[in-house]
């Protein structure tokens, strides 16, 4: 039975059949939205994609997809106009001529939004190619580049602790899409799944708010959903040698298309607030090894002075040894630096009436085996931190270098 | 809302008034010496000549086998030039078809579901070259014949179901009442014109603020609860009545109704949406969970109004033919894989995996479908 009253057989032609068929109304397309400095010069060509060093924006919308075609040009033309619509909506562009109004009445609209009169703002959209792409579980090449494969793009190993669902985990590819409207990010995401009906499946997708990382020296650090000010010590957009070094895959990493590219590990960390939130000021400082006000080391200064591991408080170490700062931090990890560039969720509330709300986690790295791999190995085994969170979602991707114009697409070293 | 329906539809009519009344050519099946014999039995489909002369054909299709038989001539793309629905085991059906000169394919479906059993079918002579607007009107008069012989068997199929319902069989009730939806579902857009009788057929427990107990709550799946969840069908009898004459108002209204190759286009992505929002959630039939069985006739009708409009869109769109054609192969691979030896899997045996599969590809089928209708208003 019909539910719905809008269109269909019976109300089809409300729009009238007759003289106006052909007509389409052409409105102009949006202008990006110049009040919002963040909206500002966002560059979807060059050598590395966007929405890496990029200054994090507020929100985010990030989908991981399961390629269901096992046709190689499927993909390939997939992957073209993704970057096509990618191009269109990072410059704060509707993702396809018309966008979501100005085409032909009878059509469905180019774009799903947003609506008119919503300022258009730009978003960088980020791409990445799972292990899963490359060899399904039984080995096999599903789109002959099996043997481009790097190494250091495998399943993650399993880390003290996880309760990982796989349901929400892994994936063929995934998109970043981040903007500083909600809905912007949404529509995002939600424009490239329609364009790959067919080809690729939504396999999970998490919405975040409040980026909890700050990507450049413009940023103020932010305070996660435990209130605290983490990841002072990012890698950010000024660090320009530290890049080449510990974020963007070099020439000679093994892997010539992932060039200028970078390892994203994504991890949905469940926090328990409600035991967090009992916890006494003295002890979440201590966890933490920062002071919660300024986020400053517990060693003393300022937030973006260098914590002082051996300094002694009252015959103690003053940042405790198994404090989350000491554990993650570079010296503690053979020099180990993260380009962290996560977001808060909340999924509402659990069947206890929990807060389901943490951390989803994005860090970007040249290589995980020297990056977020042991940082996280030794954050599971020691970290009190644990105690009050659980990581839920689990992944890891390649993102390939940066689209060098129009002509060149997400991929293309990779599939040519 | 039927207010501008009417509105429309005159429009629609206006649009087409200038057109020609469908080329009428004369008999000449008796150029091969009368009607063609299709003998049918439970694998095979014996036609029994593969070429005739442009004109009017007819078969006449004899079921030998055991199984409730179809016939139909299909030209490229599986649009149906003609059909005879529901030859039960022994009967003899005649069908009467307006063929130009081209390449058909002949087919039985034994069982009344699948591909058939298919054979060439050439017709040779003039081939009459239509103009684009007689095109479309052809599209529309392909597919109301369509909804005719849809509508006969869905009266017919109906008819014994409701019989069932009211003598107690039971077993008999629960085993027709996915062939009579199947009729239905394949049509629905077109009965869903008729706002007041489309609820009394095919309302579900949860439009009424009573559920299932709610006395206003008529149809099917009234029906379908009787059977599957009471058991009982002591009292069906008023209802089961009802949805005999309600489903004839619906068939006679349906034949006087005017379409427009716009509804058709919008009716074949609104049996997707159907599916996609009812079909793969199993909330159509929750209580019998034939579900598939309506997602198999929803598709089917979908591809039937698509099919009618194939000469205008391979003229205007040929890459979105291709398309078209591409995604509901898909679809129906995806579907088929699910069928038993007599119909589908029911809807609760199905994994998350599974209809997530079938989900994708309804969604990438509707995509193609959903540009159909700017094609047609062009």
């Amino acid at each position: 039975m019909k539910r719905r009253h809008a269109i269909g057989l019976g109300a089809a032609g409300i729009a009238g059949a007759g003289a106006g068929l052909a007509a389409s109304r052409l409105l102009p397309e949006p202008a990006a939205h110049a009040a919002d400095p963040a909206a500002e010069a966002i560059e979807f060509y060059g050598a590395h994609q966007a929405g890496i060093v990029t200054p994090a924006q507020d929100r985010l919308h990030f989908a991981a997809f399961d390629v269901i075609t096992s046709d190689r040009e499927e993909l390939v033309e997939l992957l073209k106009a993704w970057t096509a619509a990618a191009a269109r909506m990072c410059g704060g562009d509707y993702a396809g001529p018309g966008g979501a109004v100005g085409g032909d009445v009878y059509a469905p609209p180019a774009a799903t939004g947003p609506a008119p009169g919503r300022p258009a703002t730009r978003r960088p959209l980020t791409i990445g190619f799972g292990p899963s792409l490359f060899q399904d579980a039984d080995g096999a090449d599903r789109f002959g580049i099996a043997a481009k494969r790097p190494d250091a793009l495998t399943e993650l190993p399993g880390f003290p602790l996880d309760d990982l669902d796989p349901a929400i985990s892994g994936g063929d590819l995934c998109i970043q899409a981040c903007a500083n409207d909600p809905q912007i990010a949404v529509h995002a995401v939600r424009n490239l799944a329609r364009i790959g009906f067919g080809t690729v499946s939504i396999r999970w997708s998490q919405l975040g708010f409040g980026r909890t990382s700050s990507t450049s020296q413009a940023q103020a650090t932010p305070r996660n959903l435990m209130g605290f000010k983490d990841g002072t010590a990012n890698l950010k957009a000024e660090d320009g040698d530290l890049l080449d070094e510990h974020l963007w895959v070099g020439d000679g990493d093994g892997a010539d298309w992932l060039a200028g590219g970078s390892y994203l590990v994504s991890r949905r960390i469940r926090m328990m607030v409600e035991t967090w939130d009992r916890t006494s000021l003295t002890e979440q400082e201590a966890i933490f090894g920062r002071d919660k006000s300024e986020g400053a080391p517990l060693s003393g200064g300022g937030e973006f002075d260098e914590p002082d591991f051996d300094a002694e408080r009252d015959g103690a170490p003053a940042i405790p040894m198994n404090a989350h700062v000491r554990l993650a931090h570079p010296s503690s990890n053979d020099g180990a630096r993260l380009l962290r560039r996560g977001y808060s969720f909340v999924d509402g509330s659990d069947d206890l009436g929990r807060l389901d709300a943490g951390l989803f986690f994005i860090a970007y790295q040249r290589d995980p085996a020297t990056g977020f791999i042991p940082v996280q190995q030794a954050l599971a085994k020691s970290d009190v931190l644990n105690e009050y969170i659980k990581h839920t979602s689990s992944a890891l991707f390649a993102c390939p270098p940066g689209v060098a114009d129009g002509s060149d697409w997400w991929g293309r070293a990779l599939f040519s | 809302m039927r207010h501008h329906r009417i509105a429309a539809l005159a429009a629609a009519a206006a649009t087409l008034a200038a057109l020609a009344a469908c080329t009428e050519e004369p008999a000449d099946d008796a150029a091969d010496g009368g009607p063609i014999e299709v003998l049918a039995t439970d694998d095979a489909c014996d036609v029994a000549v593969s070429e005739a002369a442009a004109g009017t054909v007819t078969f006449q299709v004899k079921n030998e086998g055991a199984k409730v038989t179809e016939f139909y001539v299909y030209a490229d793309g599986n649009r149906v030039m003609g059909e005879v629905e529901n030859i039960t085991p022994g009967l003899t059906r005649e069908l009467v078809v307006e063929l130009p000169a081209a390449e058909y394919e002949t087919a039985c479906k034994p069982g009344m579901t699948g591909d058939g059993i298919r054979a060439a079918f050439t017709v040779t002579g003039e081939a009459a070259s239509l103009s684009e607007d007689e095109a479309l009107q052809a599209a529309v008069a392909s597919y109301k014949e369509y909804v005719a012989n849809q509508s006969a068997a869905l009266v017919e199929q109906t008819g014994l179901f409701t019989e069932a319902v009211k003598a107690g069989d039971i077993d008999g009730a629960k085993a027709l009442y996915p062939v009579a939806r199947t009729y239905w579902e394949r049509i629905e857009p077109v009965a869903e014109i008729f706002g007041d009788l489309d609820p009394k057929v095919d309302a579900r427990e949860d439009d009424f603020a009573a559920g299932p107990a709610d006395p206003a709550f008529t149809g099917f799946h009234k029906l379908e609860y009787d059977l599957w969840i009471t058991g009982d069908v002591s009292a069906s009898g008023p209802i089961a009545d009802q949805l005999t004459a309600d489903v004839q108002e619906v068939v006679a209204r349906a034949e006087a109704e005017e379409l427009s190759p716009l509804q058709l286009a919008n009716g074949a992505k609104e049996l997707l949406d159907e599916i996609a929002t009812s079909k793969i959630t199993g909330e159509e039939d929750r209580y019998s969970h034939t579900d598939l069985w309506d997602f198999a006739a929803n598709l089917e009708g979908s591809e039937a109004a698509i099919a009618s409009m194939r000469p205008v869109l391979e003229e205007r769109d040929p890459d979105l033919v291709a398309a078209l054609d591409e995604r509901f192969a898909a679809a129906w691979d995806a579907l088929e894989a699910h069928r038993t030896d007599d119909g589908w899997r029911f809807h609760d045996e199905l994994t998350q995996e599974e209809l997530g599969a079938l989900s994708d590809a309804i969604n990438a089928l509707g995509e193609e479908v959903s540009k159909v209708a700017a094609v047609v208003a062009q």
